[in-house]
């Protein structure tokens, strides 16, 4: 003999399986005559009186509002065939496919009565557009000349243009070539010559490391180092050149995007990225 | 002229300033606006128009919600129907065309319109695409079906369930149009 809790656990599996059962039939459009109603009402009674937790009332009445929208179903299904306008899909479909451009034309024309009507601005729309008429203003006032106040010309100092961030202190070819020394200084104390990407652009705040980003990839484009990518150890590594590569490259160049989010920084901080 | 014929010269007047001016964004006038307008002796008013449509090859539509009722509607069902004005008669291929619509767009119709129907109403928006491809240009298939819901020929819920809509209920013999595609020789 089954225990009860066996038993409950049945009845849970049943009930879901007739709901998912009622949503194909809902969904799909499914025949809903496939449902045996009253095999399903006899389930649900059958283990009704086993339920005393609020879950299981709850989905013994899903499993009825569900069953619900079946029974409707039927009777729209009952309702439809019953009037003049059933017919077998398959057959009209059938016809469908086979019947010819200027047959189907020539019905539709026997049973289309198009409507007629004209199209005109509306009462509301007038309103709206006296309203907006009336608040506009006069173009002369609209289009008053503007006359900018005068500014005296002057100089400014380099310093001055530096503070204001206009130009650096250093000419960037100048700032990219110490970029460049700094790279190969790195990378000589690295195995193969070449330095992690996140171990060259990492830096202690997240500013200076996108600055770094940016410069490096520079170095790249520029060709004072490459990019070496392993996609399956997910491991980008940066390699300088000794001189500048200035020879046009055969092969096709490649734009390699890389993320340098707020995330990733405080992972590589962490040492928990590559 | 009588009083009481000078009375629904009035009223067919304003019927027709109603029933053909577009006021709504969808065709026609509700009955309970036809009374506020005309008083409640409205569907009195739209026989007459009716009548004097006849001759120009026009009706007077009546569109009910819902399904139309067996018998006399009651004034009710009529309050809540919609109005408008269609052709009485039947179009030629020629005159389809010259109204802005394409023979291949008109048949894709017909054969939408009809599938649904046969459908109970509803059916998947890529049955009937696949449906329409079979006669006309693969791109224009899901063109066409966006292009007969913007007309109101058809409406799509979330779910690319498509139906009929407003204007195939106004425009659009249904039994007819079945009868005749199930009668033809193919």
């Amino acid at each position: 003999m089954q225990s009860k809790r066996t038993r409950m656990k049945l009845g849970r599996e049943k009930l879901q399986r007739i709901i998912k059962t009622c949503e194909s039939v809902e969904e799909r459009s499914i025949d809903p005559f496939l449902m045996d109603v009253e095999e399903v009402i006899s389930v649900i009674k059958e283990y009704f009186p086993e339920w005393k937790l609020p879950e299981d009332l709850c989905l013994d009445a899903e499993t009825i509002h569900h069953l619900a929208s079946v029974i409707k179903l039927q009777s729209e299904w009952v309702k439809h065939r019953s009037t003049s306008l059933y017919t077998d899909p398959f057959l009209l479909e059938e016809k469908l496919t086979r019947i010819n451009k200027e047959d189907i034309i020539n019905i539709f024309l026997k049973t289309w009565h198009p409507t007629v009507e004209l199209e005109q601005i509306s009462i509301h729309s007038l309103a709206e557009a006296i309203k907006y008429w009336k608040s506009l203003l006069p173009l002369d006032e609209r289009w008053k000349e503007f006359s900018p106040e005068e500014i005296e010309r002057g100089f400014v100092t380099r310093e001055e243009l530096i503070k204001e961030k206009i130009v650096q202190d250093k000419v960037f070819s100048e700032e990219l070539d110490e970029f460049w020394r700094k790279l190969k200084i790195k990378a000589e104390k690295c195995e193969d010559g070449k330095i992690r990407y996140w171990d060259f652009i990492g830096a202690e705040n997240y500013g200076e490391t996108v600055r770094k980003a940016f410069m490096t990839s520079f170095l790249v484009t520029y060709g004072y180092a490459t990019l070496e990518i392993y996609p399956l150890e997910e491991e980008i590594f940066v390699k300088p050149y000794q001189n500048p590569s200035t020879k046009i490259r055969e092969k096709q160049l490649v734009s390699i995007p890389i993320a340098i989010t707020v995330e990733d920084w405080m992972k590589w901080k962490r040492g928990e990225l590559k | 002229m009588s009083r009481r014929k000078a009375y629904y010269t009035n009223k067919i007047k304003r019927a027709v300033h109603l029933l053909f001016y577009r006021r709504h964004k969808k065709s026609g006038v509700k009955g309970w606006e036809l009374r506020k307008a005309l008083g409640s002796d409205y569907p009195k008013v739209l026989k007459i128009l009716d009548k004097h449509l006849k001759a120009l090859d026009l009706q007077v539509k009546t569109v009910f919600e819902g399904e139309k009722p067996v018998g006399k509607p009651t004034l009710d069902q009529l309050n809540k129907a919609r109005f408008c004005i269609t052709l009485r008669g039947e179009l030629t291929p020629k005159e389809a065309k010259m109204i802005g619509w394409r023979i291949d767009d008109l048949a894709g119709l017909a054969t939408t319109i009809a599938y649904i129907i046969s459908r109970r109403g509803k059916a998947e928006r890529k049955k009937i695409e696949e449906l329409l491809r079979s006669k006309l240009p693969e791109w224009k298939a899901g063109i066409n079906v966006d292009r007969y819901i913007r007309y109101g020929y058809l409406t799509q819920d979330e779910n690319e369930q498509i139906y009929l809509d407003w204007r195939t209920y106004t425009e659009v013999d249904q039994k007819a149009l079945i009868d005749l595609v199930l009668s033809t020789e193919t």
